[in-house]
């Protein structure tokens, strides 16, 4: 459970000492008044909805962490055998970087209010974003033609799982980029799309650090 | 700035026209809370009727024949499972949690109204799920709540086919309805207070359950981890935990997999999960104390400080629950060391309460005497605790009933006294009806009592050896005929107190129709939920203007002032100022 712990000891720590920083010199039963009005509009100036993601990736951080500490203890085990991973892999790491490059230069028109240039970046962000999905099912098409089934070996079964679970998480992303599209597609306003698109971009260079994680961990054993 | 964003909302709530829009698809944080509660209610009382069926089997074996030995797996199991995650986790983040939160800090509605919509209805389906796995063929899961595999799926033990799999479902739909609900528990008391309402004048019940939110949010993803490796090992012959099995001479297909990497997960979430429970229960235990003494709590910031820290502890004592699975002894140093230590925030929040009772203007309210009562099963369930932290202790008691009334106590027991207490204390506010008072005296007593009669013992038979998890014992000579005597008792007492449960069940639905009407702050409380201008709060909470907030939450008592308390919205005045201790 190492990996989960020294990720959840850096989500926690990090709660755990701002919790007590914010506390640490108050003293609530002495003070009047309408004071700490900037605290009154959130300890971040950010919108709920940036705090509400910040949130989530915690847990998907939590829950990617957790499937590496099983990985890590399963292989342990004498049954395990070391497979190939496809070359494909590496095509596709490829596309999913480019998707949040141009994700984030999505991001920094949509700030700039250029709408034109915001459909653009968002269409190739998506282009790639679902040739890396292509990409992946072909990675498992690959592995499984060679032999390598689900139920044959651990191994194979955390290849499966790891990919899929973060096939998921992109799938989730994917819908909100759609909904952004169409809403792109129906009102004038940029304006209207900002949180969504900088939002997602962050979302996608998570889904990328993830996918990272997981390849050199794929990679590495 | 964000905060005028959710300020304005006034403006952009979505007033539904519609009866069904209403109190349906409602995205009103009060209605969503009460369904929470409902539906809670509900399945907690199918698993009050399961431990009824146990106990009836246990104090006389022979006699009823209600149940069969696979469906009494069947029910130990389905009763655990329901009573931990999807009544108690539910009542108090669900439930308790979109009541309060957004009234107490301020806010017109969650930050997100509509995925909040969302989580109870995945929650209502994750608890269809679940039940619906009573009529399939083979039964509910019988594998304990713990489902340790690999009986949880071989073949030939209670419930491993359809069972284990919808319960495996179902977890995972609760575990996607609790985000959802968990980022809004968590955005709204850290984005919408209202103007004033910094982090130390929140109420202790915000706190406890915002830090159980966190813990829930990071610690049911094991569970889900779990969740999905089992079902791949169930359905699609994989052995992540499915060790190779010979029956009969016959080789499973699976290998070498290993059941510990599954307890380890299970763990990893379980026992964060009893803080889960347990945070929400001390935050709302503190402010009922404090409001029915008439005192300001005693030691604020430590109690602040305790629920954060119990938080981040919680996390590194998983391993006690495994100390017979067999671990390097180092470890079972460690997680024996951190098991006492976490001991040390918990005891001093309990100091603190009977600080705060010291002196205080006790005022023996029904919800006080609920507190009250929990303060005692709390302490009980804690000590017998710090008993099977250590290894050596544990291991002759671990899987006895010793284990059964340790955990009976701390999170059976203590909890529910304050799921009645709040209820009790906040039903007036929701309804604008106040519980009737001689029915909620005869609840609390009889529970009370009751629950000493039902679980000091079980401590006494589990030192004695008896064994839990067993349809029957038969005649074993190596039990004293104390055994049988104890558990005839047992059950008698158990009966009777899942009755007076259903006093309250009456009284709740009684009080709705016939019960005093309830002003707008009954118990003369100073948190913001009190001050709302309707009672029961609108759509929208505050009407055109959002309070604003002067002073901490526990301002009871002050020398000098009117009254002896003083609402948070009251504005500074003269004869407030000064020594507000
Ligand atoms: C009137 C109240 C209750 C009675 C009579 C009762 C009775 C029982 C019985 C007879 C067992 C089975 C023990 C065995 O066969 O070894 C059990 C197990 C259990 N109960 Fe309760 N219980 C009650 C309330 C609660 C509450 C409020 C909770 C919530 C935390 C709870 C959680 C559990 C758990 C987690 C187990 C363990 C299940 C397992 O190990 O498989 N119970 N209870
Ligand atoms: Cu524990």
């Amino acid at each position: 459970m190492t990996a989960t712990l020294i990720v959840l000891a850096v989500i926690m720590g990090g709660v755990v000492f701002w919790l007590i920083r914010q506390t640490l010199n108050v003293q609530p039963w002495a003070e009047e008044g309408p004071i700490g009005q900037d605290h009154a509009s959130g300890p971040f100036s950010v919108q709920p909805a940036k705090v509400g993601l910040i949130v989530f990736l915690a847990v998907a951080a939590s829950l990617f962490s957790l499937f590496v500490s099983a990985y890590f203890q399963r292989m342990e085990f004498g049954d395990w055998k070391i497979a190939p991973e496809p070359f494909v892999l590496w095509i596709n790491t490829a596309f999913l970087i480019l998707a949040s490059v141009f994700y984030q230069l999505a991001r920094n028109a949509v700030i700039k209010n250029q709408t034109a240039q915001v459909k653009s970046n968002l269409l190739i962000a998506g282009f790639f974003t679902f040739a890396f999905m292509g990409g992946q099912l072909w990675a498992w098409q690959e592995f499984h033609n060679s032999g390598y089934v689900l139920s044959g070996n651990p191994a194979n079964a955390f290849f499966y799982v790891l990919t899929a679970v973060h096939a998921a998480h992109i799938l989730g992303g994917l819908w909100v980029w759609s909904r952004t599209l169409f809403k792109l597609q129906s009102i004038v306003e940029t304006r209207k799309v900002r949180t969504s698109v900088e939002l997602c971009a962050i979302y996608w260079h998570f889904l990328l650090l993830i996918w990272l994680v997981l390849f050199a961990l794929l990679l590495s054993t | 700035m964000a905060h005028v964003a959710l300020a304005d909302k006034g403006q952009e709530l979505a007033h539904p026209k519609t009866w069904i829009g209403a109190y349906v698809w409602s995205q009103d944080h009060k209605v969503i809370g009460i369904q929470y509660i409902i539906t809670a209610t509900l399945v907690g009382l199918v698993a009050l009727a399961l431990s009824a069926m146990m106990r009836l089997q246990l104090g006389f074996p022979g006699v009823f024949d209600l149940i069969q030995p696979n469906e009494y797996y069947s029910a130990v199991t389905m009763h655990g499972m329901i009573m931990v995650v999807f009544m108690l986790t539910a009542f108090f983040l669900g439930g308790f949690g979109n009541l309060l939160i957004p009234l107490m800090c301020g806010a017109r509605d969650m930050a997100f109204p509509y995925m909040n919509m969302l989580s109870f209805w995945v929650y209502l389906a994750s608890v269809i799920v679940l039940c619906a796995s009573f009529f399939v063929p083979g039964g509910a899961t019988g594998a304990g709540w713990t489902l340790y595999p690999p009986q949880a799926i071989t073949e030939g033990s209670a419930g491993s086919g359809m069972g284990i799999i919808l319960m495996l479902v179902s977890l995972a739909l609760f575990i996607v309805a609790f985000t959802m609900g968990g980022l809004n528990y968590i955005t709204t008391a850290f984005q919408a207070r209202t103007r004033g309402m910094t982090l130390m004048r929140m109420p202790l019940s915000v706190w406890g359950i915002v830090m159980a939110t966190i813990l829930g949010l990071l610690a049911f993803p094991a569970l889900l981890v779990a969740a999905i490796m089992m079902l791949l090992d169930a359905l699609l012959g994989t052995s992540f935990f499915m060790p190779a099995i010979s029956d009969l001479g016959e080789v499973s297909s699976t290998t070498g997999g290993t059941p510990i990497l599954f307890q380890h997960l299970f763990w990893f979430f379980g026992h964060p999960e009893v803080y889960i429970v347990a945070l929400p229960m001390f935050g709302i235990a503190s402010d009922l104390i404090s409001t029915h003494a008439r005192k300001n709590i005693f030691g604020y910031r430590m109690m602040v400080w305790a629920i954060i820290a119990i938080g981040g502890l919680s996390f590194i004592v998983w391993a006690h629950h495994m100390y017979v699975s067999g671990m390097n002894p180092y470890f079972g140093f460690f997680f024996a060391t951190t098991t006492l230590i976490i001991a040390v925030p918990t005891a001093l929040k309990v100091y603190n309460w009977v600080l705060t009772l010291w002196q205080g203007n006790i005022h023996l309210n029904v919800p006080m005497l609920f507190a009250i009562g929990f303060i005692f099963t709390f302490i009980h369930g804690g000590i017998t605790g710090l008993f099977l932290g250590n290894v050596a202790v544990d291991v002759p008691l671990s899987d006895t009933y010793f284990v059964i009334g340790h955990f009976h106590m701390v999170m059976g027991v203590s909890p529910f006294l304050i799921v009645f207490g709040g209820m009790y204390h906040w039903y007036p506010k929701f309804t604008g009806r106040m519980l009737n008072d001689t029915m909620g005296k005869i609840h609390f007593w009889v529970t009370f009592l009751g629950t000493y009669a039902i679980y000091l013992p079980m401590h006494y038979i589990g030192i004695l050896g008896v064994p839990r998890r067993y349809f029957a014992y038969g005649s074993l000579d190596s039990f004293p005929d104390s055994v049988h005597v104890i558990n005839t008792s047992i059950t008698i007492a158990a009966l009777i107190v899942g009755t007076a449960q259903l006093l309250f069940i009456y009284n709740l639905v009684w009080s709705l129709f016939k019960g005093e009407k309830a002003s707008s702050n009954p118990w003369r409380a100073t948190t913001l939920e009190w001050q709302t201008p309707d009672t029961p709060p609108k759509h929208g909470n505050w009407g055109p203007e959002l309070p604003v907030v002067h002073r901490w939450a526990y301002s009871y008592s002050v020398p000098g002032a009117r009254e002896d308390f003083i609402p948070q919205t009251e504005e500074p005045s003269e004869n407030t100022k000064g020594d507000v201790h």
